[in-house]
């Protein structure tokens, strides 16, 4: 039954741009995508191993400067004389960099970080991102600094025996963003449900036990910070290939924060809570633009936010999952008496 | 127990919290297939002896051999990795899991697959997951649970929380299963059912250490008993000894009932 919904599902977002023709509307679809993918993947640590990453943008930020600097080239001295040359290589192979970059930071990050638990390990990754972010800002050779990196190109894909289809129009973009966002669900999904899924449930529900079982917890969390990494790393690059043009502002703490958001009222440690939380602060800003100042978004924003969590307090899709779980066991419970009573009648 | 080989061995061990001694020379051998209990009135040391032999804690001198290695430096994971498993005081299980997802959690060293193995879900981890399924079902059903399966772990009274632990112990596939106060918050009949469930886990060649408080259940199921008390070894000896021991009356029920 779940395979059956995440097809629908599925079907229903690849049907979206039939009829819905408004470039506008499709264009907050896609940074709503985007932005989703991240979110998931800072979900696989937040809400499968317990560990919140207040730093997970310096990810995305990573995916997105390592694919467009894959893409434009650059040249860099060094101390010495000794001079960088990189010839500017395609997109898609700057997407691929993105990800085993961005996986490999989040695997040093990982290692370093997870000698400490709570708060410490957030404020070690809120670190991480801003010194990524300074990087970022002061290597003004590689980076452009606040210039920011400009004409990045889209992505191109070679079809076998169509020769190579760029995708420039939003149409293509919003395609690419559904199927990378679906390999990235199935991915996590693969994950949390298979062995190592697991460990990581166990060391978020009581470590000492889970270690007292056998299982690394190095080695657990390591894993789950690469893969989470390495998708927001995929997701930072397809960012920095649709909006072609990547400034030092991408690793502004505050996108951190809407990912937070975006999980917490969605439902941590749910698959598709992401989504949902995603579709909603993602596209509220949509539906709000013409009735409301800027100013008075954000407040509306924090609003919902507190409504969502006073109401559903688990986030939304765990919240209502239970809630029709409980109704069909009353359902499951209140059948066998209405018929025995029945049957007693006849006597 | 002079005929059998030594599985776990605690050599000199010591332990400080500050000026706190916990443990100090401490110096006892477990044989393989042996149900050793370790007693001692509160704050004697029992958990901490448990703590050092299974890596949560470092000794301050001395170390502790398990089937030849030593357990020094090793973390618990690792520890539990050589077959020796333990149990705990409180925190025996996940609780916002159900009790059957919980053993799947448990026989975390039985099913471990490759990483792309498992997210391509390539047939041998397929076959792997419903070997799990199917042990998970099995030990249930071995420790009395089979019908609360589906229940949250965290829901379950505290006596079958217990066992819930035993049975995760157990999914670790121990070679000796060290055991800390199982019994606590157990009924006479939930007792009497577990004490079986011991004897039936060392008849399957589990070496078996166990802390405990209800003493006419130690006395009924220990080979033998070692007494602690303030952090050093009082006594050792079979039941019928220790039973007898003025130290160790005198240790549990204070001076003058050694004299009565």
């Amino acid at each position: 039954m779940k395979a059956g919904i995440t097809i629908l599902t599925v079907a229903a977002f690849a049907s979206v741009p039939l009829w819905l023709r408004d470039p506008y509307l499709l264009n907050a679809l896609i940074t709503t995508g985007v932005f989703i993918i991240a979110a998931m993947s800072l979900n696989l640590l937040l809400g499968f191993t317990g560990q919140l990453s207040l730093g997970h943008i310096a990810f995305f930020g990573i995916g997105a400067y390592v694919s467009a600097l894959t893409s434009l080239g650059f040249d860099i001295g060094f101390p010495g004389g000794f001079r960088l040359v990189h010839e500017p290589w395609p997109p898609i192979a700057g997407f691929v960099l993105a990800i085993l970059i961005a996986g490999l930071c989040g695997y040093f990050v990982g290692l370093l970080s997870f000698r400490v638990r709570g708060a410490y390990f957030v404020i070690v990754t809120i670190s991480f991102a801003e010194v990524v972010r300074l990087v970022a800002l002061n290597w003004v050779e590689l980076t452009q600094g606040p210039l920011a990196l400009t004409n990045i190109p889209s992505i191109a894909i070679g079809l076998p025996g169509l020769g190579e289809l760029t995708l420039r129009t939003k149409l293509q973009n919003y395609y690419l963003v559904l199927a990378v966002a679906f390999v990235a669900y199935l991915l996590i999904a693969r994950l949390v449900h298979s062995h190592f899924g697991r460990a990581m449930r166990g060391l978020m529900e009581n470590e000492t036990l889970a270690v007292s079982v056998g299982i690394d917890v190095t080695r657990t969390l390591t894993l789950a910070a690469v893969i989470s990494a390495a998708i927001a790393g995929a997701a930072g690059s397809l960012y920095a290939h649709y909006i072609r043009i990547i400034d030092p502002e991408v690793f502004a703490f505050i996108n951190t924060v809407t990912m937070v958001i975006m999980v917490i009222t969605g439902g941590k440690g749910s698959l598709a809570g992401p989504v949902v939380g995603g579709l909603i602060f993602g596209l509220l800003p949509v539906v709000l633009r013409p009735i409301m100042a800027p100013e008075a978004q954000w407040i509306a924003y924090g609003g919902v936010l507190i409504v969502i969590l006073f109401v559903l307090p688990r986030g939304i899709v765990p919240s209502l999952a239970q809630r029709l779980a409980k109704r069909k066991r009353e359902a499951a419970t209140v059948a066998p008496v209405a018929f025995s009573e029945r049957a007693k009648e006849p006597a | 127990m002079t005929s059998r080989a030594i599985a776990l061995d605690v050599e000199q061990v010591a332990v400080r919290f500050g000026g706190l001694v916990a443990l100090s020379d401490m110096n006892f051998t477990v044989g393989e297939g042996e149900i050793v209990s370790l007693i001692g009135p509160n704050g004697a040391g029992k958990t901490t002896a448990f703590n050092v032999m299974t890596g949560f804690l470092d000794p301050a001198n001395g170390k502790v051999n398990y089937r030849g290695t030593t357990l020094n430096g090793l973390k618990p994971h690792q520890i539990a990795d050589l077959g020796l498993i333990r149990t705990f005081q409180r925190t025996s299980v996940f609780p916002n899991d159900t009790v059957y997802d919980n053993l799947l959690i448990g026989l975390h060293r039985q099913g471990r697959v490759g990483l792309f193995e498992a997210i391509l879900s390539l047939p041998r981890a397929r076959a792997s997951e419903r070997r799990l399924r199917e042990r998970a079902a099995e030990l249930l059903e071995r420790v009395g649970l089979a019908r609360r399966a589906h229940d949250l772990a965290g829901s379950l009274s505290y006596g079958e929380q217990r066992l819930v632990g035993v049975a995760l112990a157990l999914a670790a596939e121990p070679s000796m299963l060290l055991l800390d106060e199982p019994v606590s918050g157990m009924n006479a009949s939930e007792t009497h059912a577990f004490v079986e469930l011991i004897r039936n886990i060392r008849d399957r060649g589990v070496t078996i250490l166990l802390v405990e408080h209800d003493m006419p259940m130690v006395m009924s199921v220990s080979d033998r008993i070692v007494v602690l008390n303030y952090g050093r070894i009082i006594a050792e000896g079979p039941p019928d000894v220790i039973r007898n021991n003025p130290d160790v009356i005198e240790a549990y029920l204070g001076q003058g009932a050694t004299r009565a």
